[in-house]
């Protein structure tokens, strides 16, 4: 049962890691980010470490996602 | 360097590496067995000190100058990015606008989850050393948790309610007790951040000794060093301007 588990989050990450990469927009691509730091989430938590699990799920989908966000805003803003 | 020569580098690099991947898989204990050396070394001695969560044990008593390291980094990452990101000459700070449109719902639901948020993460913190999290994770949630001012209003609203000096000082000072409370236990004779503090009974919320102690120290630098280091790019982003009859010269 629980390789069956591990399996499907490794997929799941796998899948999610390909959306990031093809996503072809940085301000989109940090929607996809967000997404994918669930993803990872979920697999270090079916791996059995929630700790990691945590620090993951707080950096992974919204610290990093919203500095890219702020990152991109002002670097269009400059170029328009 | 010519792209001829560039892809013999990475060639010559990648092959080294794999060839060396290769042989730490292959000497790798095998995947998911109950055989495991470092927990049996780790999880007694976590018992010991009356930690429950083993992983806080090996982070802030066990292994705890590694996380002193990771605080200093920290630290340094977020001086580097508030140097990196000051308002360079010929920017100016934005003069407040009325633009964006913030909907009712967005509003409310920002307002009723900053408090829960709050709670989390400070149930987070004080729990460390009980259930998974500790002050690394509750840190984040709070630093995030200061953010749900922006969502819920204007960007000045959160510039009013957010005294950046306070959260500077905050993580400077949050980050110098930890190392100050390493030298009590040096002081004690017991070594650089031995757990000197009384045990107290195991699974209750006074326990585990200085675990608990340096997880709400790192929980308020992590706090207070995320606030710094979006501030910065909120500060950016949002907060500056250049003048459009300026052009730039770099």
């Amino acid at each position: 049962m629980s390789a069956v588990l591990i399996v499907v989050a490794l997929t799941l990450v796998a899948i999610g890691a390909a959306a990031v990469v093809f996503t072809p927009e940085p301000a989109r691509q940090a929607v996809t980010l967000s997404v994918f730091g669930i993803l990872l989430t979920l697999l270090f938590f079916v791996l059995q470490a929630p700790d990691v699990a945590l620090s993951q799920l707080v950096v992974g989908t919204a610290l990093v996602p919203l500095m890219v966000m702020l990152t991109v805003h002002k670097i269009n803003r400059r170029h328009r | 360097m010519s792209r001829r020569a560039r892809l013999l580098v990475f060639g010559l690099g990648a092959a080294g590496l794999a060839v060396m991947f290769a042989f730490a898989v292959a000497g790798m204990p095998p995947f998911g067995t109950s055989e495991h050396l470092y927990r049996d070394l780790a999880v007694p001695a976590a018992l010991q000190h009356r930690t429950a969560n083993v992983v806080s044990s090996v982070n802030f008593d066990q292994r705890a100058l590694d996380t002193l390291g990771e605080e200093v980094i920290l630290l340094s990452s977020v001086i580097g990015t508030a140097a990196l990101l000051r308002p360079t000459r010929g920017e100016v700070r934005r003069p407040t606008t009325r633009g964006g449109h913030v909907s009712d719902s967005t509003t409310l639901v920002s307002y009723l989850l900053l408090p829960v948020t709050v709670l989390i993460g400070l149930d987070v913190v004080a729990h460390g050393h009980l259930t998974p999290g500790g002050g690394f994770q509750g840190g984040v949630v709070l630093a995030t948790a200061v953010h749900l001012l922006y969502l819920a209003g204007r960007y000045e609203s959160l510039e009013r309610l957010r005294p950046l000096t306070w959260y500077v000082w905050t993580e400077g000072l949050s980050a110098a007790s930890f190392a100050v409370i390493g030298l009590v236990g040096l002081a004690q004779g017991s070594g650089f951040l031995a757990n000197v503090a009384p045990l107290g009974s195991f699974q209750s919320l006074l326990s585990a000794g200085t675990v608990p102690i340096l997880n709400v120290v790192t929980g308020a630098a992590v706090a207070g060093g995320g606030v710094v280091l979006l501030a910065q790019f909120f500060g950016q982003a949002i907060g500056t301007t250049r003048p459009p009859t300026r052009r730039s010269t770099s």
